[in-house]
């Protein structure tokens, strides 16, 4: 097992050094002068020549992405044009909120996902079935940020009952502890500060969740259906039955285990993808997440800010991506003791 | 017939509904066994002897299957009056089932021991404890090598014959069992495995004194467990004899046929063909009312083709259903 | 399935034909298709307005309103025309980026696939660097660096959308290319190139046709969501997700200018989706028996 992870890992060092470098040629080998395109038509001979000092652009290409390399490698990512911060300090302020909103969208994709989805295979053909699979197919054809916004119109603006946006209401400022709201808030709960913080957080949570988790739902549904249908079909289900296993265990416990393999996969790689999906969704909802910041990023031409954020998405989608499959080895019995 | 009967099936019928039409697996089929006996279920593939095994257990998928009509009575009680409730309290317990595919047949994502607790838990209360030590005295009781380790591997990690060894266990699960059906319990093992899981079946079977429906198309299998023969054919029973006079006086052709071919073969492993007899099983869903042997009968007659015949007697236990029928064979031409 | 037609074979295409007509979704996806097609094309004759044309008097009535089925946007635009334009360019993009896709995908999807090899596995390693960027991410980093258009919008979506068809046509012509026609076709002589395209594309394409079904859908969407951040189509273009996003601060007096060109996206991408389904059980090896 321990062999496997690590020839695993090892198997990741070419992927992850191409994701570097493609990033860095990516903005290198971009149309135009970088530094121009930051910088604006109106900027000075003075101010352009500064610049590109500062970024390296000066230097020939190979040079430039040998020393990229080498600062990504101590885990350094350069500065902000726009805040002149360390981007890596710009990242770790926003990468709570943006784990916090993946996380919640997630949890609730995947409950709601396996829960229909194995109703729908339980009740194949039927209503059941017929409209939890029109559900699905609509949630895969919908754009989120029309969801987002059609969401906002009906639960915030008409009944009033969710907030617009935001992670908190203002007037609840407090020091963060964790930086992953709910979690502080639980915190408090337990210091006696009473549950205020805590709900305030998960009311905002609500929507942008439900606006993220709509596409990974679907697909866990679908899923789930396809994979319990498999799994009903198979003889160890009807040795079961016939050894007179209550069905409610025969379904939810002795299927259910084989069929939520595949599904755990498909979690996995969504919750990879709400970290960098989330941009649309944090933008409308106003969510100071990694998404956000990149949009801000991208809309200021701040290049370095757009290279760091993306490098660093990218790598921990691949390495959750990982972490997937690891964890599917090993809940797996068939691959963990080979 | 029998005095003290277990099962006693009679004018069962049972169907699917496919997309292509009614596929009438079994029809009006009636068998009976003895407490204690063994009545081998033989036919070639397809001809509904997993359908029959499967409507005593009430495990036929519906839809689309559909029981038509019949009953299926189990120590007097009509097992299809009863309620799914009712049904699940036997499965199991009184009625167990062992099926052809042991690497297939056992859940791949839980510990035998476990598979075989689960069956101890479903019919009486007791601790989990409790039902897992139950299970490594099961795993011993079919002879399985160090038990304990045993009853906490997964599947994968046992062989074909430790996992059927261990279905079996899974379906002596039961304080007081009453019928063992094995459909086909050996086909899909080594030549070499089948005859020690057999023995151990036949073994257990007079230990726990249970019957047993032992559904195969090895005719090796046949003369060394069974007591009685029932053979099907295209969901029709054909013939109903005891052991002995199957081998020795076999009246319908297509038992003849049957005793003609050599399943033992490893070539002819699951799907055995009848090379005595030309072509094969007909459409179910073609077939009308005649003998639905007709077209392959070397002795067939107008009157096949018209209607299936009733029911024909040669002593007391042995019926056939044939309008020409083989010549009773002397003694001196048995031997 | 010994006598099953290989799909060069016109035999192949009109079974699968004869079952896709069986499929009800699938069916309603084409005949959804079949709707926004027919929009696109006659739009000049069918949109009852110019899209472009401001009626300040009439800005923001509702659907039903005279003259105005639909109602009308802040600009006092007929809804129904810049729906019926946003359709024909919707299409445009989805075709545009997806054959984009397709024309980088296969190629390298061949190469690899029939040449094997180093060749093959350099590129499947840059197709696997790719991979390791989530799509959306990399679709509006690429516009980012090329800068916000529809143009650009569509090449990054079809760079973003190339891994997949490469991908899942590599897979197909490795299939292929050891088949007995294909060896016979060699023994010919016949040249490489010819093989590739002529003799093993048209066989090796079915899977290949049920992605880019499904990325036709996908593109439409990505680009809405491309134009919605304001990194796609410029006003005052009737671009749906744009129409979106230029209505956003309405939705709490005016629904159907948020409502509506989401439905129109939600309509048009679901009809992608669903024929996609229906052609996936159809062609897609993996699920033949
Ligand atoms: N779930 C099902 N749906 C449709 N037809 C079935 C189903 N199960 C069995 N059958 C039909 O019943 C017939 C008998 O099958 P079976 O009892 O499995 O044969 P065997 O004698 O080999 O065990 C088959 O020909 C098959 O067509
Ligand atoms: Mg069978």
């Amino acid at each position: 097992m321990l062999k496997f992870v690590v020839k695993r890992l090892l198997l990741l060092l070419p992927t992850l050094l191409g994701v570097v470098t493609l990033v860095f040629f990516m903005i290198a080998l971009s149309p135009g002068d970088p530094a121009r395109v930051m910088l604006g038509e109106r900027a000075s001979a003075e101010q352009l020549k500064k610049l590109r000092a500062e970024l390296g652009l000066d230097k020939p290409l190979g040079q430039q992405y040998a020393l990229y390399l080498g600062r990504v490698l101590h885990g350094d990512l350069g500065k902000s044009i726009l805040t002149q911060q360390k981007i890596t300090e710009e990242l770790r302020q926003r990468l709570p909120a943006t784990i916090e909103l993946a996380f919640t969208a997630t949890i609730f994709a995947s409950i709601a996902g396996i829960v229909l989805g194995v109703a729908a295979a339980r009740k194949r053909n039927t209503w059941v079935d017929y409209s939890t699979m029109t559900g699905a197919l609509f949630g895969v054809s919908m754009p989120v940020f029309w969801l987002a916004l059609v969401l906002i119109m009906i639960f915030s603006v008409a009944l009033d009952w969710l907030p617009t946006g935001g992670r908190m209401d203002v007037r609840l400022y407090f020091t963060p502890i964790t930086n992953f709201f709910l979690l502080d808030g639980i915190i408090l709960l337990f210091k006696g500060e009473g549950g205020k913080i805590f709900f305030n957080a998960l009311k905002h949570l609500i929507l942008p969740s439900i606006a993220l988790g709509t596409i990974p739902l679907a697909i866990i549904a679908r899923t789930t259906r396809s994979s319990m249908l498999e799994v009903l079909k198979q003889d160890y289900v009807k040795t079961a039955r016939a050894a007179g296993v209550p069905e409610w265990k025969v379904v939810y416990h002795y299927a259910l285990k084989n069929a939520l393999l595949p599904v755990i996969t498909v979690i996995g790689i969504q919750f990879g993808l709400l970290l960098s999906g989330a941009i649309l969704t944090e933008t409308i909802f106003a969510w100071p997440g990694i998404g956000k910041w990149i949009y801000h990023s991208i809309s200021a031409r701040d290049f370095p800010a757009v290279q760091g954020g993306i490098l660093f998405i990218s790598v921990f989608f691949v390495l959750i991506n990982l972490a997937v499959d690891l964890l599917y080895s090993v809940i797996n019995p068939r691959i963990r003791l080979q | 017939m029998i005095s003290n009967e277990l099962l006693k099936i009679d004018a069962l019928c049972v169907s699917f509904n496919t997309q292509r039409g009614k596929v009438r697996a079994v029809r009006n089929l009636s068998l009976g066994i003895a407490e204690g006996e063994t009545l081998a279920l033989v036919g070639e593939s397809g001809c509904g002897k997993s359908v029959t095994a499967h409507a005593i257990t009430r495990l036929i998928p519906m839809p689309p299957g559909l029981i038509e009509s019949g009953s299926i009575h189990f120590r007097g009680s009509n097992l299809l009056s009863f309620s799914e409730k009712q049904m699940r309290a036997i499965r199991g317990s009184r009625i167990s089932m062992i099926f052809q595919e042991p690497m297939t047949s056992l859940n791949p994502v839980f510990t035998i021991g476990a598979q075989i607790a689960e069956v101890f838990l479903a019919h009486s209360k007791m601790s989990k404890q409790n039902a897992h030590t139950k299970a490594v005295e099961l795993l011993k009781l079919v002879k399985i090598p160090d038990p304990e380790k045993r009853a906490k591997s997964y599947p994968h990690q046992l062989s074909g014959g430790m996992r059927q060894r261990a279905m079996i266990a899974m379906a002596l699960a039961s304080p007081n069992p009453g019928l063992m059906i094995a459909d086909e319990p050996t086909t899909a093992l080594d030549v070499t495995i089948q005859a020690q899981v057999l023995r151990l079946l036949a073994e257990l079977k007079e230990r726990v004194g249970m019957g047993l429906l032992l559904i195969t198309h090895d005719m090796g299998v046949v003369a060394e467990t069974a007591d009685r023969v029932a053979v099907m054919y295209a969901g029709r029973k054909v013939e109903d004899a005891p052991v002995e006079e199957i081998f020795t006086n076999p009246r319908h052709p297509y038992t003849l046929g049957l005793l003609g071919c050599q399943p033992s073969a490893p070539a002819n492993r699951g799907a055995p063909r009848l090379t005595s007899i030309g072509g094969s099983v007909p459409d179910l869903l073609t077939l009308g009312e005649g003998c639905p042997f007709e077209n392959r009968c070397n002795r067939a007659l107008p009157v096949c083709r018209e209607n299936f015949p009733s029911a024909a007697a040669a002593g007391s236990a042995h019926t056939y259903y044939c309008h020409n029928p083989e010549a009773p064979q002397t003694e001196e031409r048995r031997s | 399935m010994d006598t099953k037609p290989i799909p060069a074979d016109p035999g192949f295409w009109a079974d699968s034909w004869h079952q896709l007509k069986r499929n009800r979704a699938a069916m309603a996806g084409l005949l959804i298709i079949a709707c926004f097609a027919l929009l696109a094309i006659f739009a000049p004759l069918l949109a009852p307005h110019n899209p472009l044309e401001q009626v300040i008097a009439a800005r923001m009535s509702p659907p039903l309103s005279s003259g105005h089925l639909l109602g009308t946007d802040d600009l006092g635009r007929d809804m129904l025309s810049r729906l019926i334009y946003g359709g024909r360019l919707s299409l445009i993009i989805g075709i545009i980026s997806v054959s984009i896709s397709l024309i980088l995908g296969i190629s390298l999807g061949i190469v690899a696939g029939y040449f094997g090899g180093w060749l093959d596995k350099v590129i499947m390693r840059v197709i696997d660097i790719m991979l390791a960027f989530p799509y959306i991410l990399l679709t509006i980093v690429i516009v980012a660096i090329l800068g916000p258009s529809l143009m650009n919008a569509m090449v990054a979506i079809g760079i973003s959308q190339m891994p997949r068809y490469a991908r899942v046509l590599r897979a197909s012509v490795m299939a292929e290319r050891e088949q007995d026609y294909v060896m016979a076709e060699r023994a010919l002589g016949t040249s490489n190139f010819e093989l590739m395209f002529r003799t093993i594309l048209p066989n090796a394409l079915a899977p290949t046709i049920v992605q880019a079904t499904l990325g036709v859908g996908e593109a439409i969407l990505s680009s809405a969501g491309l134009s919605f951040l304001g990194l796609g189509a410029q006003p005052p273009t009737p671009e749906w997700g744009l129409m979106i996003a230029s209505s956003k601060q309405f939705i709490t007096s005016a629904w159907w200018i948020v409502t509506l060109p989401g439905i129109a996206i939600l309509l048009a991408v679901l009809g992608f989706n669903l024929l996609g389904d229906g052609l996936r059980d159809i062609l897609d090896p993996r699920l033949r028996d």
